[in-house]
């Protein structure tokens, strides 16, 4: 910053004397909390890897390990529940890191009152989702607190895998040349979440896209070596998560906006909401970064898996507008798809 | 997407681009007034298929920007009473006041919720009798009739919590303003397709023949921008200066009459001050007497506020299309969006923040 210029901000919220609801939102604030107050602390090689998990190595086997809170409201969705994303989520971290998951980890917060049905199909809804993922629940934990002091049911799990096979995946490791591939339909997660909150009165046949990656990945990765790079685009969506990689690997982005995978009603409803699907959740999308060589081959696989069918190539890695993710528009023209700052927030007109 | 797709076509935007190309003999400068407008400019990229003599320079209508600092201010007083649940659009809660935004308010424990109707927040009071209910109703025409329904609505419904913090803004008269200053450089509008989907544009016509300027009542898609540009090219260089619609599929030139009905019966027209440029004579709505136990400033005592705006930020000249967000010496070093210095960086709809956002690089 110039020397020369004094800091005269009527506005002290810069100083982020409290957390803010942006603080969690995925995006640049999300970033800077995790910088400043967390990385700086807890400081140390594996944390550095800045993975959606930690991959170490003991008795020359290579592991993963992921850990994740789910808060979602409401906890029941078209198309699952917490208890099915709670699973899924920490499966999914596992899985980009290429990793077999293995074991689960959760621990409930539960808050006074809440109605034990509901806790019954919250936690069958794990049980068959970690059946469905081959994961076991082999641990957990559970804490009550008194009512008004937490929302219905907060859910973490923690998970660990296995890596059999000597494929590095990690953001650092994509190439200039990488073709960028997506499983399907963006933002499906995240519209489905909204329709189904109160002060939201649409009608909509969209669920949400929740569903265990890790076989998906295993078949992507039996019939290519070179898969640099896995992300699931959750909170933040595609943006964010495309956005990291390009600032944590420093190269260039390019997608492409018509390659991009999108349903039409999610469309229509981000129409009317005034969001940008790209920012919104997804919680069975994976973003792989593949070789050029092999971008065919791991394509022609993913669409053979259920999970797969609408994959898609999207874009490339460039050496271009380094840290930068563009995009060519409908129209043919370009232009930045920037991380978001906070929240989305909907527009007034 | 049906009515979408047909007007985001490649095909139909690169003929506009060449046949504007082909139109264009000389320097032009055009305004898009409204926010919504600036924002598709800016995410599709329409400056990259323009000329380079057709200079777009964007207009003060962003609800959000245009909300002065003083309004922002009594909202962040009000929201941070006890026995208040305040309701606003989402892209005004951070939309920063002289010391706080309404995030920060509802960080510190109040009672703030953003809503997506006026109309929700009337059931929100129904609900909640033993609590004062606020919604914040800024914006322009576009915005101004569902906040005079959540009114008479409140009103038949006999709710006696329910009350709207109003700062709602008229476009005819800020062209007016704008086009009053001698060092505008605007020859002409692009006018915004939905305040005249309930205005219609019968007003625009003196405008337009008092100063000599073409008007073109324009729509929000990549094809509605380039036609509404196209026009606009094709009136200057003939030399006319005339009121045209592009946006015939929405825009009938009496507009939306039970709407325009509503707002008579709801508002009365006063001087409004708008955040960067000033007091603008005749500019915005103010609740009627009748309906005085709707307003929010008559129940709540928030007259003496006094506000400061930041000494760097040039917000004023950016809205008046005077200056582009780059010449600000904040512009992404004090000001962004996470840190927002004026409030076009806050709405996706302001300049700043759509320039932060789309065109960093390219």
């Amino acid at each position: 910053m110039n020397e020369n210029f004094t800091l005269n901000c009527p506005v002290p919220i810069a100083a982020y004397e409290k957390v803010l609801l942006a603080h969690g939102g995925g995006g640049t604030l999300s970033q800077q909390l995790i910088q400043k107050m967390f990385f700086s602390q807890f400081n140390n090689p594996l944390l550095n890897q800045e993975h959606d998990g930690a991959i170490f190595e003991i008795g020359g086997t290579r592991f993963a390990f992921s850990t994740d809170s789910y808060v979602v409201q409401p906890i029941f969705f078209p198309g699952g529940n917490i208890g099915e994303l709670a699973v899924n989520g920490t499966v999914n971290d596992l899985a980009m890191c290429g990793a077999k998951p293995l074991y689960i980890s959760c621990g409930f917060i539960i808050e006074e009152g809440f109605p034990m049905n509901d806790l019954q199909m919250v936690v069958a809804a794990m049980k068959n989702a970690a059946a469905k993922a081959s994961v076991q629940i082999v641990t957990g934990d559970t804490k009550v607190v008194d009512k008004g002091k937490g929302d219905k049911i907060f859910i973490n799990t923690s998970g660990i895998g296995v890596i059999e096979h000597d494929v590095h995946i990690s953001p650092v490791n994509c190439k200039p040349g990488d073709a960028i591939l997506l499983n399907g339909n963006i933002a499906d997660h995240g519209i489905a979440i909204m329709s189904a909150r109160e002060n939201l009165s649409f009608e909509t046949s969209i669920k949400s896209d929740c569903a265990p990656l890790n076989s998906l990945v295993e078949k992507m990765l039996s019939v290519s070596r070179n898969i640099h790079v896995l992300r699931d685009p959750t909170r933040g969506g595609v943006a964010s998560a495309l956005n990291e990689i390009a600032q944590k690997a420093n190269v260039g982005i390019l997608i492409e906006e018509e390659k991009i995978p999108i349903r039409e009603e999610v469309k229509g409803a981000c129409e009317l909401l005034g969001f940008d699907p790209l920012y919104i959740a997804n919680e069975g999308k994976l973003l792989a970064f593949v070789a050029e060589e092999d971008a065919e081959k791991v394509l022609i696989e993913m669409k053979k898996h259920s999970l797969g069918k609408d994959s898609a190539v999207i874009g490339k890695v460039t050496n271009e507008n380094l840290k930068t993710v563009i995009m060519k528009t409908s129209i043919g023209s370009k232009r930045i798809v920037d991380m978001l700052s906070g929240e989305q927030l909907p527009r007034i007109c | 997407m049906k009515y979408l797709d047909e007007f985001r076509d490649s095909t139909l935007t690169k003929n506009l681009s060449e046949k504007i190309e082909k139109l264009t003999t000389q320097r032009w400068t055009i305004m898009e007034i409204c926010g919504g407008q600036t924002h598709s400019i800016l995410k599709y990229g329409i400056e990259e298929l323009l000329p380079e003599k057709i200079s777009l320079v964007h207009g003060p209508g962003c609800p959000v920007c245009v909300t002065p600092l003083e309004m922002i201010d009594k909202a962040v007083a009000i929201a941070s009473r006890e026995n208040v649940i305040f309701t606003s659009f989402g892209d005004m809660v951070r939309v920063p006041g002289s010391r706080h935004d309404l995030l920060a308010v509802k960080a510190n424990g109040f009672d703030v919720r953003m809503v997506y109707s006026p109309l929700d927040a009337v059931n929100i009071a129904e609900k909640n009798k033993e609590k004062q209910v606020v919604f914040f109703a800024v914006g322009f025409e576009t915005t101004a009739p569902a906040n005079a329904m959540a009114v008479v609505e409140a009103a038949r419904r006999g709710l006696k919590n329910f009350s709207i913090l109003c700062s709602h803004v008229l476009v005819p008269p800020a062209i007016e303003a704008l086009l009053s200053n001698p060092q505008t450089q605007i020859q002409a509008f692009l006018a915004a397709g939905h305040v005249c989907t309930v205005m219609g544009y019968e007003e625009y016509v003196p405008l337009s023949s008092r100063f000599k300027i073409p008007i073109v009542i324009t729509g929000f898609e990549p094809v509605d921008i380039l036609q509404g540009i196209y026009l606009a090219v094709k009136q200057l260089e003939e030399k006319k200066c005339e009121v045209e619609n592009q946006y015939t599929r929405v825009v009938l030139k009496e507009g939306n009459s039970h709407a325009r009905k509503l707002l008579a019966t709801v508002f009365d027209i006063v001087d409004r001050p708008w955040r960067g440029i000033g007091v603008i004579p005749k500019s915005g709505f103010k609740l009627k007497d009748e309906f005085a136990d709707y307003d929010a400033e008559k129940i709540f005592d928030v007259a003496s506020i006094s506000t400061k705006e930041s000494s760097l930020c040039i917000a004023g000249e950016v809205l008046q299309g005077l200056k582009k967000p780059y010449a600000c010496r904040a512009f992404k070093n004090n000001c962004t969006p996470e840190h927002p210095l004026g409030a076009p960086m806050v709405s996706s709809e302001g300049a700043c923040a759509a320039y932060f956002h789309y065109k960093k690089v390219i």
